[in-house]
């Protein structure tokens, strides 16, 4: 008896032995203790400022730590400096994939050092999700399954401001003033993905250079075309330049300004406070600064995060929000991975997200993902400059689907 | 008792192609890596070290030979090691029309020149007139190279024995012209350019002559390393590669053929070692780091270890 009892053990393991090790071979950087995560983060270099991002996180992974974990598993958050180069990106992304064996990338920060590993990263098949960037590219699930941005791209934004016009004076004619690289084009499509084939003839579109010292001609350009509502897909120094400007020639456009351009203290205040009256904008995320939130339930659970967990942080700084609520994001997608953590299912379980709220996103806007759709938020709400601060206005306004 | 220098420099060569095959293919990643930061280095050293011109812009060269390999591949389906013979001779045409100002600039003066050159590079390669070829903020994509003849190599081994081997031909090579006769020379204009010119020596066309050899070298290796990396983008090619070009210089040795050897790993390493000590602030780590070595060896590494050798043979 006591020798069958063995001998079904011994099949029994036998059989569970192949099942085991197939388990394992298929969640690289998953034990049953612990969960590996990746990323590639500019802690030092020119955008030191967003290693902030990857405190918030590694904070954040560590108290979810403290409270057990997820499912029993710790996480593993090994988040390395590249400094925003993309050599040194490759280089970390290939150490945290090949040595460390992360199960995968999480919101690593830049365009130039996103793309560096993108294709390596869609080879592996190892999952980059949430990247930490404006651009439009990152959501193309047939040829990059592997790749998943999160925040609204400038091309969404510029399509919310379009329907925005388009609703509020259908005739309007539509000026748009945009930088000449990856980031200024993408508003030119946004444009044209609403208005189709009346784009042509209702709008005209001027360019300038990163390096150009003023963009003045462009603007008298517009002026003289007629032109009654401009949309700017300007950086920061040439938003308050244009702000100045439009004031000065006494020409006053329904004006509508990139969202990087937000900053009172890099934009509106060189401009001139009184200047930038009525320009309006739009944001995705309750603005950590902003008086409406001071008794917001969200924003108190994120304040209270950084009170205990990283007391010594100036919280006027929306990096550090903006950590809490991608970490946030992720532990969704954890949780609903459940106790299969493969690759296969976490960009699965990526791709399958339902109206999921998040307290650091304006009420309102929800996460949405679906196998055709990897842009996690697609929802802005308008805001204008009323002299003193940015006051949010109308409804929450979503993208249009491409 | 004199040690065999050249007979040291293959036992090096030997061994350092033998870790192919005991490394990890990120390990060889990062000695590819190394290996063209070496030549970069390299590159540099013939133009500062040797001849005395201070160069803070030879990124831009490493640059330009990325970007002329990357094309090549890209645009034209040119196979990896047939860019390098391109690259080489556009990088030493620019050198060559970047050496000529040389002439007229002298120490701090052609520092700050060659400077604008590495700051303006990255806005250059924007240029719309260019961005059909650069591919513009978005940089190019290229394919990894695979192994020839179906050798039974992963990419990353044969990548870096490719490497290796392109390494080690820049290096005799470069040895042979700096032991030379035109070494003499290089050497006798940094030393004093008055008596090399009563001596003979052309000093207008031996410094641009220089100047073109030096961007040629470093813009081999911007090859190599695009090949590695496998993209380029104008924010690979910053002022601040340039900056790590000098320091990889400086600490491995000015003047020392060898020295960029060590000069190229602290390039590659020593952030990554500063980021593991502290995450709050990596620069001033690896600031400090830098200053330490710096104080300890105020020759470079390969001053140190002359210094060392002298003494461990003077007493026998």
């Amino acid at each position: 008896m006591q020798r069958r009892t063995l001998l079904q053990t011994a099949a029994g393991l036998a059989l569970a032995i192949p099942a085991i090790h197939r388990a394992k071979a298929d969640t690289p950087g998953v034990t049953a203790t612990e969960i590996k995560i990746g990323q590639s983060q500019s802690y030092s270099g020119p955008v030191s400022q967003y290693g902030n991002i990857g405190r918030t996180q590694t904070a954040f992974f560590k108290m979810i730590n403290e409270q057990g974990g997820i499912g029993g598993r710790k996480i593993n958050f090994m988040s390395l400096d590249d400094g925003y180069q993309p050599p040194k990106a490759v280089e970390q992304t290939r150490r945290l994939v090949e040595q460390e064996g992360v199960a995968f990338m999480f919101n690593s920060l830049g365009t130039a050092t996103n793309s560096a590993v993108h294709r390596y990263l869609n080879q592996k098949k190892v999952p980059q999700l949430f990247v930490a960037t404006g651009a439009d590219k990152w959501s193309n699930p047939t040829e990059f399954p592997w790749t998943m941005g999160w925040q609204p791209s400038y091309r969404i934004e510029a399509q919310i401001y379009t329907k925005y016009i388009l609703d509020l004076k259908p005739d309007a004619k539509i000026g748009i003033i945009y930088q000449n690289d990856d980031f200024g084009k993408d508003y030119v499509a946004g444009a044209r993905d609403v208005l189709g084939a009346k784009f042509d003839s209702a709008v005209k579109v001027v360019s300038y250079e990163a390096t150009d010292a003023t963009i003045d001609s462009q603007l008298v350009t517009l002026q003289g075309a007629g032109i009654d509502t401009l949309i700017g897909g300007l950086a920061p120094k040439f938003a308050a330049m244009a702000i100045r400007k439009t004031f000065d020639m006494g020409w006053k456009p329904l004006f509508l300004m990139s969202n990087v351009s937000l900053s009172v203290g890099a934009v509106i205040n060189p401009a001139g406070p009184e200047k930038a009256v009525g320009v309006i904008s739009a944001d995705f995320r309750k603005d950590a600064v902003d008086p409406t939130w001071k008794d917001d339930a969200g924003m108190n659970g994120w304040r209270a995060f950084m009170k205990q967990h990283m007391p010594d942080a100036d919280i006027s700084d929306n990096n550090y929000s903006y950590g809490y609520a991608t970490s946030l994001t992720l532990m969704h997608v954890l949780k609903q991975c459940g106790n299969d953590l493969s690759r296969e299912n976490v960009m699965r379980q990526a791709a399958n997200m339902k109206d999921v709220e998040n307290p650091i996103l304006l009420p309102g806007i929800r996460i949405n993902t679906s196998p055709t759709n990897f842009r996690p938020i697609t929802q802005m709400q308008l805001q204008k400059w009323n002299g003193k601060s940015w006051e949010l206005f109308g409804k929450v306004i979503g993208a249009t689907p491409v | 008792m004199r040690i065999n220098t050249t007979l040291l420099g293959w036992v090096g060569v030997v061994l350092a192609a033998l870790l192919a095959f005991f490394c990890t293919d990120y390990r060889l990643f990062q000695l590819t890596l190394m290996v063209a930061y070496a030549i970069a280095i390299l590159g540099l050293n013939i133009v500062t070290g040797f001849n005395g011109q201070i160069s803070l812009g030879h990124g831009a060269f490493y640059a330009i030979g990325a970007y002329v390999s990357a094309i090549l591949m890209d645009k034209f389906d040119v196979p990896y090691w047939a860019t390098l013979p391109p690259s080489a001779l556009v990088c030493g045409v620019v050198g060559f029309l970047i050496g000529l100002p040389a002439l007229r600039l002298a120490g701090l003066y052609l520092a700050l020149t060659t400077f604008a050159l590495a700051v303006a590079i990255p806005q250059l390669l924007k240029h719309p007139v260019l961005e059909h070829w650069t591919g513009g903020v978005q940089g190019i994509v290229i394919s990894k190279p695979t192994p020839p003849f179906g050798l039974p190599l992963s990419e990353d081994q044969w990548l870096y024995l490719f490497s290796l081997g392109v390494g080690v031909v820049i290096f005799v090579l470069v040895r042979n012209l700096l032991r030379g006769r035109i070494g003499r020379a290089m050497i006798a204009i940094r030393e004093q350019p008055l008596a090399a010119e009563a001596m003979g020596i052309d000093l207008a066309t031996l410094k641009t002559a220089t100047f073109a050899t030096s961007a040629l070298v470093t813009g081999l290796a911007g090859s190599l390393g695009a090949i590695a990396i496998q993209f380029v983008a104008p924010d690979s090619f910053t002022v601040f590669l340039s900056i790590f070009l000098f320091v990889g210089l400086v600490v491995g040795g000015v003047a020392s053929i060898a020295g960029a050897i060590p000069g190229a790993a602290f390039i590659v390493f020593i952030p990554n070692v500063a980021d593991q000590i502290s995450k709050a602030a990596p620069s001033a780590v690896y600031g400090v780091l830098l200053i330490a070595l710096l104080y300890v060896m105020p020759t470079g590494v390969a001053g140190f270890l002359r210094a060392v050798t002298n003494r461990l043979f003077a007493k026998t």
